[in-house]
């Protein structure tokens, strides 16, 4: 059952001639993210619309900017804009067994020392979490997830890394997540798993769809 | 089919890309000149989604083991054939056992082989073109290598059709009327169209003006990612923190090193820096033509001016497979008429 919206509209801009960004001017908020997820679905029948992809409490939409009517776009999502998904999501709960530390988690000491807590403690807060995948981007099958503890919240580092092994656990800022393409990466590298995230032959191709929760299990640590 | 005989680090096989996968994380690859290629399957009558190879190192050598028809679009590559020239913007019969040699261009920075009928390789995710990022796509996920083989259709009818023809379109500065609009691509300095970014207004008037007015170099750092400028550091007003959000090819970001960055056709879905400005979908083929080490002046443009600019060009592209389709079939009324 709908609700009348009553979340401050969002932000518009421009990013091309056919592309449109809606930024929530909110702080992040998990309702608002249940909310864009349903409207980046719903948006997919107006004509001309190519693709709409969800971010961090925001939504931009692409489309072809001879056929489509880009008022029209922005009426719509402006004012659908927080509104209740009006189906239930249909989503899983994954767990994915890390290896902690080691070589592929140079920087999990570095975290430590810098929250003041044991290795153990990081490692114990960030298994016992359990994240929601906000959406997915950055590079194929690459899920941001929130609900990372205010304590292991982590600057990206000064100089990024040119090349991260896929199923590296990371935390950049305040997200955490799993790198799923061996690439460049500026985030704090904390462990590994050996999960994989994205395969281009699957339906759908990726592991993790955003609303669904993501648990990680401690299979060991290595100091 | 074609075998590779000399190539550099970056030829790729592409399409018109991979669309609808943003959401996944997956970028929409494809060529860094997409008028190059749009114009270069017009050429040969191929469907718009027909896969070509992208040089962007040279030299980049060939041979064909069948008989095709090729156009060759995008920068002067100094194309021979059998060690007679082609020109760029030039379509010409190519017989079994041809070799085709394209080197580095004194302009622009990147050329296009598109053959009758598409390269056959098979689609992944819709899209015949390589995602270098996952490796998968295109041939085999990866640049091609000295070797590798690959095909095209055997008797493409038209190809047939147009045995012995040849034939050369004007390069798009000549034929699209932007002259007046003060862009071109001349002597490895381009003049692009920009509008406003979504960060626009977190730069001052003074910073704004700096970007507009500065001749910026291309780095010899970029590449299908992106177009790095070197130039003024430009800061915004005070220091935003950005969620990640989507962004597409054209987005011009400014890290905390206050470089801008022309995300470009392998660019990340999704981005969380400022961003200053955007170039317009009808000018991106301009910076991927821009040599390393090349200048770029930018000009501020309306939504308006950049949707009528991509009709424009929209538009020419459907005049050049006007003009094919016509030629062909006054070749064969011809015919008929000898009978």
């Amino acid at each position: 059952m709908k609700q009348a919206s009553t979340s401050a509209k969002p932000r518009v801009s421009a990013l091309a001639a056919g592309a449109l960004l809606f930024d929530s001017t909110q702080p992040l908020d998990e309702r608002l993210q249940a909310s864009i997820l349903f409207l980046s679905e719903e948006l997919l029948v107006l004509s001309g619309v190519r693709e709409t992809v969800p971010g961090m409490n925001n939504l931009m939409v692409v489309f072809d900017p001879l056929a489509a009517d880009r008022e029209a776009i922005i009426r719509r999502v402006c004012s659908r804009w927080g509104d209740s998904p009006a189906r239930a999501s249909n989503n899983k709960i994954i767990t994915v067994e890390v290896v902690y530390g080691g070589e592929a988690g140079l920087d999990l000491e570095g975290v430590a020392a810098r929250s003041g807590l044991s290795i153990d403690e990081v490692v114990e807060i960030h298994a016992s979490a359990t994240y929601t995948v906000y959406c997915l981007g950055a590079h194929p099958g690459f899920a941001y997830l929130g609900g990372l503890d205010p304590r292991l919240h982590t600057p990206r580092r000064r100089e990024p890394r040119s090349s991260v092994p896929a199923g590296t656990v990371a935390i950049g800022g305040s997200q955490t997540g799993v790198i799923a393409q061996t690439s460049p990466s500026g985030w704090q590298l904390i462990g590994s798993s050996d999960r994989s995230f994205f395969d281009p032959f699957a339906d759908p191709p990726t592991l993790l769809a955003p609303g669904d929760r993501v648990r990680f299990r401690c299979v060991r640590v290595e100091k | 089919m074609i075998e590779v005989l000399a190539t550099g680090a970056l030829s790729t096989i592409q399409d018109m890309g991979r669309f609808g996968y943003r959401r996944f994380g997956v970028g929409t690859a494809g060529a860094m000149d997409t008028l190059a290629v749009r114009v270069g399957n017009a050429m040969l009558m191929n469907a718009n989604d027909a896969a070509f190879v992208e040089v962007v190192i040279f030299p980049f050598r060939v041979r064909f083991h069948a008989d095709t028809t090729i156009a060759l679009t995008g920068a002067d590559a100094q194309a021979r054939l059998d060690g007679v020239s082609v020109g760029p913007w030039w379509s010409v019969p190519v017989l079994a056992g041809q070799e085709l040699e394209m080197r580095r261009p004194l302009h622009g920075g990147v050329a296009y082989l598109c053959v009758a009928g598409g390269i056959d390789v098979p689609k992944v995710m819709g899209s015949r073109s390589t995602d270098l990022k996952a490796r998968f796509g295109g041939f085999q996920g990866r640049p091609l290598r000295r070797g590798d083989r690959f095909g095209f259709p055997a008797s493409h009818s038209n190809a047939t059709r147009r045995a012995g023809r040849t034939f050369g379109m004007l390069h798009p500065d000549a034929a699209l009327a932007e002259k007046a609009a003060g862009c071109l691509n001349q002597d490895n300095h381009s003049r692009v169209r920009v509008v406003a970014g979504s960060e626009w207004d977190e730069f001052s008037a003074e910073t704004q003006e700096l970007f507009l007015s500065s001749r910026w170099k291309v780095s010899l750092m970029s590449n299908r990612q992106g177009a790095r400028l070197e130039g003024p550091e430009l800061k915004p007003r005070k220091n935003i923190e950005l969620l990640s959000h989507g962004i597409v090819p054209g987005v011009v970001q400014v890290p905390p090193s206050g470089q801008p960055i022309v995300m470009k056709c392998d660019a990340q879905t999704s981005g969380g820096y400022p961003i200053i400005a955007s170039v317009i979908e009808a000018d991106q083929w301009r910076v991927a033509q821009t040599k390393l080490g090349g200048e770029l002046e930018l000009a501020l443009v309306t939504l308006e001016e950049a949707t009528e600019a991509w009709r424009v060009q929209c538009r020419y592209v459907q005049d050049v497979v006007n003009a094919v389709s016509l030629g062909i079939l006054r070749e064969r009324d011809e015919d008929r008429h000898q009978l």
